[in-house]
């Protein structure tokens, strides 16, 4: 915190002795003042854009999970999709954008497609990792017992699996920001997406910058709304610790 | 009573068990030694029908156990309680795999073992010695005719291992069910045993059997006594014979 509030310092300083122009790059004293002036008409941008990344990301979320469970649980769906999930991950999301739209207009789904598909890996891959991790003598303890397959993965991988799926959910939730901004300045009526392309086209410099940071702000918020869910759902050891093995 | 009937099992071309016949009376406990990589475990993967036999029987009280799981009661080597459930959601474990768990039996189980204070905490609050005596719990809750204990103390420092085989033989001696005990202490069998089962280095069969004399209940005493060298003794022989035989 006290380092970022010196890199603001030191920004406000420099732009002052430099006389840089405001529409090239503001101070962020004049950015604040913005923030607070513009307030009435900025605020219902930013709930649009929480609106869109909340469902995106939940809607991200579940089918991440969902295929995690499919593709771990069946073996011959993950030989068939496994390598293709790998390769469609290398396609940037954005090259898809405008096909989205040629689809599916202008509308609500191919914005929420958008945000599905940056949500969609972190959470497959984390899940994953998580269920593999589950340690063998584990395993072979739950087969002792006379576990059948659907205990073994829902009373002990599912559950082990927690705190991976959770640091997965941590890195969506960031990206789901940034990817319902995308989605805006691909057409939209309210977002901050739209209000940046609109600062951007008349110069107002300031604007866009305040757009920028409530995106970070926004990316921060959901982080720590992960977090809080981490630590009620992960029992038995602190957040952000992935269980010890023996 | 546990019957094993003269069976085989091989991995591949790796002959593990051969011949190997021996049985377990209601209410005896059994120890059983041999050479490290004799098959001692994937005897008990045998009788949890975790694996399956190549030749021969597995019988509990006349009934073919083998292909069968969850019959028996199962104690391994690391207590492998799971880390997000609490210390009484662990212990009903087992018998939750079949039908509604008993909570009173598993609190009372756990207040005679002077555990009550624990049955909200979690594993990780708990040292290796109470875990594990959470584990042995957990395989009598479970209500199984015979208990198998693979190794259960031997992940334990001396003094714990030592504090526990005396909590193990007292607890035992109240409950009286049958027990097949696999250790590589010869201390520990013969302290805890009614008989002791040298097995041969690989392919594993029955290398001798000895009656241990003690009554019970039994006292840390039995340890200085005269017969209770001799046996350590003739044991040893035993193990040293299989370790340099070829
Ligand atoms: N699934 C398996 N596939 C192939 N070989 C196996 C398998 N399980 C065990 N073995 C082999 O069988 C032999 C006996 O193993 P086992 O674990 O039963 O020995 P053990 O008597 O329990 O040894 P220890 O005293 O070290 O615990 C070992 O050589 C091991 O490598
Ligand atoms: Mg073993």
């Amino acid at each position: 915190m006290l380092f970022i509030a010196f890199l603001l310092c030191i920004w406000e300083i420099s732009v002052r002795l430099a006389e840089i122009p405001h529409w090239l790059l503001p101070a962020p004293s004049r950015i604040f003042k913005e923030a607070t002036q513009s307030y009435d008409t900025f605020f219902p941008h930013v709930m649009a854009t929480i609106q869109l990344a909340l469902l995106g990301l939940t809607i991200g979320v579940l089918c991440g999970l969902s295929v995690a469970i499919l593709l771990h649980r069946f073996v011959f769906i993950r030989e068939l999709l496994y390598p293709i999930l790998i390769m469609s991950q290398n396609i940037p999301v954005l090259v898809l954008a405008p096909l989205l739209i040629i689809w599916f207009g202008f509308g609500l789904l191919p914005k929420l497609i958008i945000i599905c598909l940056v949500c969609f890996f972190p959470i497959v891959i984390a899940t994953m990792d998580g269920f593999r991790q589950t340690p063998a003598e584990l395993k072979h303890y739950f087969q002792m017992i006379g576990a059948s397959k659907s205990q073994l993965f829902w009373k002990l991988e599912w559950p082990y699996a927690y705190p991976a799926i959770f640091s997965g959910v941590k890195i969506a939730a960031t990206y789901s920001v940034m990817g319902a901004v995308i989605a805006e300045w691909l057409g939209a009526k309210k977002g901050i997406g739209v209000y940046m392309t609109l600062s951007q086209s008349s110069f107002r410099t300031d604007r866009v910058f305040v757009a920028i940071f409530a995106i970070i702000l926004l990316s921060l918020l959901l982080f720590y709304l992960i977090r809080l869910l981490e630590q009620l759902f992960v029992k038995g050891r602190g957040a952000d610790v992935t269980y010890s093995k023996h | 009573m546990l019957h094993i009937q003269n069976i085989d099992k091989s991995f591949d071309s790796l002959q593990v068990i051969q011949g190997l016949s021996f049985e377990v009376q209601d209410g005896e406990f059994v120890a059983i030694i041999g050479p490290s990589g004799s098959g001692k475990s994937t005897l008990f993967q045998l009788i949890g029908g975790v694996t399956s036999l190549d030749e021969g029987a597995i019988l509990l009280d006349g009934e073919a156990i083998q292909q069968q799981r969850g019959v028996i009661g199962y104690m391994p080597q690391q207590p492998c309680l799971l880390p997000w459930r609490t210390i009484l959601d662990n212990v009903i474990l087992v018998e939750e795999l079949r039908h509604k768990p008993n909570m009173e039996l598993a609190k009372e189980w756990l207040d005679k073992v002077g555990l009550s204070a624990f049955q909200q905490a979690y594993p990780h609050e708990l040292s290796g010695g109470m875990q594990q005596r959470v584990s042995f719990i957990r395989a009598i809750v479970s209500n199984k005719p015979i208990l198998c204990l693979d190794e259960p103390f031997s992940a334990l420092d001396e003094f714990t291992r030592l504090e526990m085989q005396a909590w193990l033989v007292s607890t035992w001696e109240t409950y009286r069910k049958s027990v097949l005990f696999v250790t590589h202490s010869i201390e520990e069998a013969l302290f805890l045993a009614d008989r002791v089962i040298v097995l041969t280095k690989r392919p594993a069969t029955v290398k001798a059997e000895i009656e241990v004399p003690f009554a019970r209940p039994r006292t840390e005493d039995i340890r200085h006594s005269a017969t209770f060298t001799a046996l350590k003794q003739q044991l040893f022989t035993y193990l040293k014979e299989e370790a340099y035989a070829d």
